[in-house]
């Protein structure tokens, strides 16, 4: 079962790259380079500088996605459990929920600088939304069958967060760490890409600029090896914690 | 208090007197029972029947103290019900197990709310996993369990808490026809070897009348009693095969049928 899982992943990936392999014989131009010579030099810049970038690129995004649930799902457990706060905070919610948070990059930039915390800023802005609102629901949403059933034991506020409200809101916030981490990866670009000297949304612009496509791929490359390491460790931890899902 | 100090060799007394209950919806107050008056002593089974929304599960919610009602008076043992009374355990419909926890984890879920020891909530619990039958399923969720199994795990967790009173709100209804005679039978003995005091909502005419010493027929919309049968025999092993017991069900099904004809008047 396992191994044909793996033969599943290994198919999947190798077909991508047919595909990838296919459209630059195809397309014939310098811009879309062929997997094998993007890989090539991905490699080669790996020790060349691309493995920093994509180092502190991987710390702002998993710094982003903490402070996220740090914020988010306590903050949507509350709001989810409590109507009364809900109805004075969800026109805000909805109201600041559909902007996309990009626009404020300048503002963030102004407030914050240009290091770390500015980008990081920006990343959870956009994350912790999504968490927020994932929490929130999946709290409200709750059975209320199953909360009686533990108060008739005796349960007391805590013990239905800590036995009931708690576990059942888990499964809803790895979906909402799947839908974010995707976004939170496309905010990165966009934040790493102006007025920054580091990240990979630096080096892609950088090889942009420079016209060296083959570079700029081996960065693509790298955003997507960090989309698909952070999907993995979410898919890893799920099935971990999450076993009873899956009956 | 220590959990030790409360004795369980005896069942609880019940006596509900003129109660009535109302709630707040969006079309106003509705009324879910009006001037019940019902008592039972320790240590027996009781069912409640009736059709829906006669209030029945509204009963059984204000006995487990889990709705404060204004007027009229409900009794445990001669006192007002309490949401944390240790001694009266309330198993719902669906069973109510949590499907995170393995079934060793939502057995000693009670004891763990109650903060018992945990070398007494682990004798306790394998104790009462032995006396289910479903010692073997302990590190198994409930998904994985089939319902008759699932229902010994809610009865295990209400009993691992040591009540004297055990409220079931339709516990069988999920059940095929075989598992629910079975689990009725079991129930029985479960009963009868703890000497608790078990009230159950029931829909089935043929459960109530073989588990109930007394069966409490409830009507209409709020709902009241209607009558109340008197059924020495209950339970005993030949009791379904019984004239009497057949003979009971009819006139229940009668009661019952008034119930729906009352239903037009309405």
């Amino acid at each position: 079962m396992k191994t044909k899982n793996i033969i599943r992943q290994i198919a999947s990936i190798a077909t991508l790259f047919a595909a990838w392999q296919i459209l630059a014989v195809v397309v014939a131009n310098p811009a879309l380079p062929t997997p094998g010579s993007a890989f090539l030099v991905f490699f080669r810049e790996i020790s060349a500088g691309l493995w920093n970038h994509f180092l502190i690129s991987g710390w702002r995004v998993l710094a982003s996605i903490l402070l996220s649930l740090l914020v988010g799902v306590p903050l949507g457990l509350w709001l989810g459990r409590e109507e009364k706060y809900d109805r004075f905070f969800s026109p805000m919610l909805y109201l600041t929920y559909p902007i996309p948070k990009i626009v404020f990059l300048p503002l963030v930039m102004v407030l914050f600088g240009l290091g770390n915390f500015s980008k990081i800023f920006l990343i959870t802005l956009v994350v912790f939304f999504q968490i927020l609102v994932t929490t929130r629901d999946a709290a409200r949403n709750v059975s209320p069958a199953l909360i009686l059933s533990v108060v008739s034991l005796g349960a007391k506020r805590r013990d239905i967060y800590r036995h009931v409200i708690w576990p059942a809101i888990i499964p809803d916030i790895f979906t909402a760490l799947r839908i974010g981490s995707g976004t939170a990866i496309a905010v990165l670009f966009f934040a790493e890409s102006i007025a920054s000297s580091e990240g990979l949304g630096y080096y892609l612009m950088d090889a942009w600029s420079r016209y060296a496509y083959p570079e700029m791929f081996a960065g693509i490359i790298a955003m997507g090896v960090l989309g698909y390491t952070l999907y993995l460790t979410i898919d890893i931890l799920d099935k971990k914690i999450c076993s009873w899902k899956r009956l | 208090m220590t959990e030790q100090d409360h004795c369980v060799s005896e069942g609880a007394s019940v006596t509900v007197r003129d109660l009535s209950f109302s709630y707040k919806s969006a079309e106003g107050r509705v009324d879910a029972i009006q001037g019940i008056t019902f008592s039972i002593e320790k240590g027996d089974i009781y069912t409640i029947i009736g059709p829906s929304a006669s209030g029945k599960s509204t009963l059984l919610y204000i006995l487990a103290g889990l709705l404060p009602f204004a007027s009229g008076e409900a009794l445990i043992n001669g006192e007002k019900p309490q949401p944390g009374r240790r001694a009266t355990s309330l198993i719902l419909q669906n069973y109510g197990l949590l499907p995170w926890k393995t079934v060793w984890q939502n057995v000693v879920l009670g004891m763990e709310i109650r903060r018992l020891p945990s070398s007494e909530i682990h004798a306790r619990g394998e104790k009462i996993l032995l006396e289910m039958g479903i010692a073997g399923t302990a590190k198994r969720y409930p998904a994985e369990l089939s319902g008759g199994q699932q229902q010994r795990v809610a009865i295990a967790r209400s009993l691992a808490t040591e009540p004297d009173l055990l409220l079931m709100d339709e516990p069988f209804s999920s059940l095929d026809a075989y598992s629910r005679e079975s689990m009725q039978e079991f129930l029985q003995e479960i009963q009868s070897r703890r000497g608790l005091t078990v009230i159950l909502v029931t829909h089935g005419i043929e459960e109530a009348a073989f588990l109930g010493r007394k069966i409490i027929v409830f009507a209409g919309h709020p709902g009241f009693v209607r009558r109340i049968f008197d059924n020495p025999p209950a339970g005993a092993p030949e009791y379904r095969k019984n004239d009497a017991f057949f003979h009971l069900c009819t006139e229940l099904r009668g009661a019952m049928e008034l119930n729906r004809e009352a239903g037009k008047i309405f």
